[in-house]
C-alpha cells in the first residue's frame, strides 16, 4: 500500500470517528496537563523553601564558645570569650571549605547623628560577612579589608536606623557618635525584614571588627564567628574542618569536651528541603495516578471501540488490505492522537501553571523532564491500546474479524 | 481454457469448544472461465462457507484448492490478500460497507491496497464502477442514506472496480424485494457477459435461472450440478416488470 494511501486512511479514520477521538485525546490532555501542573507547583513549594533558608545566609555556620556538655549557647557574657583574632586569622587561612568567614563583636548603645539619637545594637565584622548574610548595600559602599587594617572609624548602617537618623536625608558621608565616638556613615543596607527569630534585621549598625574592638567592646575577645561553605553540600565538611582547626588552634586532646560550638543551617535546610521533597512526591503521586487514570481512559475508549473496529479490519481485510496496512494505518492513529493529546496538554499545563504564577499565591516552577516524562508516557500509553486490539484484530482471518461480536 | 477454480475433497470444520460442525464434507467442483454459477441449498447447508473458502478469506481444514492452477495451500497470509484484492470481488450478503464513508470511498477502498498499481486512476475507475452499477448519482451518499438495494449495488460496484476475474456473491439479493433483485442479476449478468465469472448463492429457484449451471448443496456436500436450460434474462423481465407496475 502506498504511504500517502496509508496516511490519508488514518486521517480519515480520526475525522469519521470525531467523538472516540476527541475523548482518545482529552484523556491524554488531562493526564499530561496534570501531571506537569502538579509537579511545578511541588517544584514551586520546594524553591520558596529553598529561598527561605538562603534569606538566613547562604550555607551559614555559626562558631560559638563554649561547651555544648555544660548547656547551651552563651551569649557571650564576658566570663566565656575565648576567641581571639588569632583563631579568625587562623581559619581564615587554613580552611579550605570555606568561601567567606567573618568575626562578630557585639556592642550596643546610643547613637547620635542627623540631630536625632537612637538606641541599636552595633557589630563589628569583616568585610566577608555580607557575603555570609547576603546582605546587600543600596547607598554608599560597605568597607573593605584595608579599613578593618587601619581600624577605620566607617559605618553601614541598617535601613532602620538610618531611616531614624536621618529621615529626609542621604546619611552617606554625614558623621556620626556612637557611644561618644565619631564614626562616618559609607554606606545603607538593604532592607531585609524580619530575622528568623522575629527581630529586625534592618535596626542595627556594622563597623569594622577591629574598630568596634578597640573603641567600644573595650576588649580583645571576639563573640561569635560566622563562616559560609563553599556548597550547601559542603557544609558538612566545612564544620568538620573547622572544628579540627578550631581543636588544634585551642589544643585539645582527643576525647576531651571542645571548648566552642559550631552550628549551621544544614539541618533547618534539611528537614525544609526534605518536607518539600515529600510534597514534591506526593504531588507527584497523584499526577502520576491521574495519568494513569487518563491511560486508563485511552486504554477503554480504545477497547470500546474495538467492536466497530474489528468490523472495520474484516472489511478492509476481506477487499485485500495485508495485516501490516491494517497495523500500520492504526499505529498511525495512535500516534496521531497521542501527539496532538500531548501537545495540548502541554500548552494547558503551560496555561494554568501561567495563570497560577500570576493571579495566586501558588509558585510553580516548569520542569522540562516532567514535561517530557508525562508526554512520553501518555503517548505511550495511546499508541499501545491503540495498537494491540488492532494488532488482535489484524492476526484474524478476514471472516471471524467480520463476525467479531 | 483452464479451470479457474478446482476444488478436490473439501472439508471445513468449526471448532466451539467440545463441538464440532461439519460444514463441508468433501466437496468437488470445477468451474470454468466465463460461468455463471448460482449454489443453491438449504440452510446450514455449507453455501457460505464454501464461498468463504472460494474467496480466500477462510481457509479449508482438508482438501485442495487450486485458483488458476495454484494450490492455494501452499500460500502466506499476504498472498490471500493480494488475490482477494486482485482476483476476486466479494459481494457480502450484509453488504459490508464501511460506516460513515460515502459510497465512491467505500467503492474505491480495494484500490487504496492495490499495490501493484494495477489501476492507474482510481477516482475514476471508482466513478466507473459506480455508473455499472447505476448509482452515478449516489456517489456522495453514505451508506445509511442509501436504500438497501442502492447498498447493494455500491459493494458490488466495489467487488467490480479492481477488474476481477472472479466475482462470489453469497445471497446479494438476500435482503432486497423481487423487483431491486432483478436489477441486481441485470448487473451480474452483464458483468458475466463482460467475461467476469460469476458464482452466487441464493435461495430463490427463480433467481437461479439467471445463472448459467446450478449446484445444490446439502449437509456439507455437493448433490447436484446442472446446466440451467431455460436461462432468464433479467433486462427482459424488469421490462416485463414495469409493464405490470403500469397496468
Ligand atoms: N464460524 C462458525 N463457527 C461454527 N459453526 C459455523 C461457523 N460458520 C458456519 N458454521 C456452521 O456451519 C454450517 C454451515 O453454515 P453456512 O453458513 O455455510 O450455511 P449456509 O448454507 O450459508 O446457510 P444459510 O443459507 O442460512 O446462509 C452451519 O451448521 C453453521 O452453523
Ligand atoms: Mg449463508
Amino acid at each position: 500500500m502506498k504511504w500517502n494511501n496509508i496516511i490519508k486512511v488514518a486521517f480519515k479514520g480520526i475525522m469519521k470517528a470525531r467523538m472516540r477521538s476527541l475523548l482518545t485525546t482529552l484523556g491524554i490532555i488531562i493526564g499530561v496537563a496534570a501531571v506537569i501542573v502538579m509537579v511545578s507547583i511541588g517544584e514551586g513549594a520546594q524553591a520558596d523553601i529553598e529561598d527561605q533558608i538562603r534569606s538566613l545566609g547562604s550555607n551559614m555556620i555559626i562558631i560559638f564558645p563554649g561547651s555544648s556538655r555544660s548547656g547551651g549557647v552563651h551569649r557571650g557574657s564576658g566570663s566565656f570569650n575565648r576567641f581571639t583574632m588569632e583563631d579568625v586569622e587562623l581559619l581564615q587561612k587554613e580552611a579550605t571549605q570555606i568561601k567567606a568567614l567573618s568575626p562578630i563583636v557585639r556592642s550596643g548603645g546610643q547613637v547620635i547623628g542627623g540631630g536625632q539619637n537612637w538606641n541599636t545594637s552595633i557589630y563589628g565584622v569583616a568585610p566577608e560577612y555580607t557575603t555570609i548574610r547576603e546582605w546587600k548595600v543600596v547607598t554608599g559602599e560597605f568597607f573593605t579589608d584595608k579599613e578593618v587594617r587601619s581600624r577605620a572609624k566607617v559605618a553601614v548602617l541598617g535601613k532602620e536606623v538610618a531611616k531614624n537618623l536621618f529621615p529626609n536625608q542621604n546619611p552617606v558621608s554625614e558623621n556620626i557618635r556612637i557611644r561618644n565616638v565619631p564614626f562616618k556613615v559609607i554606606g545603607v543596607l538593604d532592607e531585609k525584614g524580619q530575622n528568623a527569630t522575629g527581630g529586625s534585621n534592618d535596626d542595627l549598625i556594622l563597623a569594622p571588627s577591629s574598630t568596634v574592638l578597640n573603641r567600644l567592646s573595650g576588649g580583645r575577645h571576639i563573640h561569635y564567628i560566622y563562616a559560609s561553605a563553599v556548597s550547601v553540600e559542603k557544609i558538612g565538611a566545612a564544620q568538620e574542618e573547622l572544628a579540627s582547626i578550631m581543636r588544634k588552634a585551642h589544643k585539645i586532646k582527643p576525647g576531651e569536651d571542645d571548648d566552642f560550638q559550631i552550628r549551621n543551617q544544614s539541618e533547618i535546610t534539611e528537614a525544609a528541603s526534605e518536607s518539600s521533597k515529600v510534597m514534591t512526591l506526593l504531588l507527584g503521586a497523584v499526577a502520576g495516578v491521574s495519568l494513569i487514570v487518563g491511560g486508563i481512559g485511552i486504554m477503554n475508549i480504545m477497547l470500546v471501540s474495538v467492536t466497530e473496529r474489528t468490523r472495520e479490519i474484516g472489511i478492509r481485510l476481506s477487499i485485500g488490505a495485508r495485516s501490516s496496512d491494517i497495523l500500520i494505518q492504526f499505529l498511525i492513529e495512535a500516534i496521531v492522537l497521542s501527539l496532538v493529546g500531548g501537545l495540548i496538554g502541554i500548552f494547558v499545563s503551560l496555561a494554568v501553571i501561567y495563570v497560577l504564577n500570576e493571579f495566586s499565591d501558588l509558585r510553580a516552577i516548569i520542569n522540562p523532564t516532567i514535561i517530557f516524562v508525562s508526554f512520553l508516557f501518555a503517548g505511550a500509553v495511546g499508541v499501545f491500546f491503540g495498537f494491540y486490539p488492532a494488532r488482535k484484530a489484524a492476526s484474524l482471518n478476514p471472516i471471524d474479524a467480520l463476525r467479531y461480536e | 481454457m483452464k479451470n479457474v477454480i478446482r476444488v478436490n475433497n473439501l472439508h471445513k470444520i468449526f471448532t466451539m469448544g467440545e463441538v464440532k460442525v461439519n460444514a463441508l464434507r468433501g466437496v468437488d467442483l470445477e468451474i470454468n472461465y466465463g460461468e455463471f454459477l448460482a449454489v443453491m441449498g438449504s440452510s446450514g447447508s455449507g453455501k457460505s462457507t464454501l464461498m468463504n473458502l472460494l474467496g480466500c478469506l477462510d481457509q479449508p481444514t482438508d482438501g485442495s484448492y487450486f485458483l488458476d492452477d495454484v494450490d492455494t495451500s501452499k500460500l502466506a497470509k499476504n498472498d490471500f490478500a493480494d488475490i482477494r484484492n486482485q482476483k476476486i470481488g466479494f459481494v457480502f450478503q450484509g453488504f459490508n460497507l464501511l460506516p460513515r464513508t460515502n459510497a465512491l470511498d467505500n467503492v474505491e477502498l480495494p484500490l487504496l491496497y492495490d499495490r501493484h498499481n494495477r489501476i492507474q486512476n482510481s477516482h475514476e475507475s471508482a466513478l466507473q464502477a459506480l455508473e455499472t452499477v447505476g448509482l452515478s448519482d449516489r456517489i456522495h451518499h453514505e451508506p445509511n442514506q442509501l436504500s438497501g438495494g442502492q447498498q447493494q449495488r455500491v459493494a458490488i460496484a466495489r467487488a467490480l472496480v479492481n477488474n476481477p476475474a472472479i466475482i462470489l456473491a453469497d445471497e446479494p439479493t438476500g435482503n432486497l424485494d423481487s423487483r431491486t433483485s432483478i436489477e441486481v442479476f441485470e448487473v451480474f449478468q452483464a458483468l458475466n457477459d463482460s467475461g467476469i465469472t460469476i458464482i452466487l448463492v441464493t435461495h430463490e429457484r427463480d433467481f437461479a435461472k439467471f445463472a448459467k449451471r446450478i449446484v445444490e448443496m446439502k449437509d456439507g456436500v455437493i448433490i447436484k450440478d446442472y446446466l440451467v436450460k431455460d436461462r432468464l434474462f433479467a433486462s427482459d423481465l424488469k421490462n416485463n416488470h414495469s409493464d405490470q407496475d403500469d397496468l
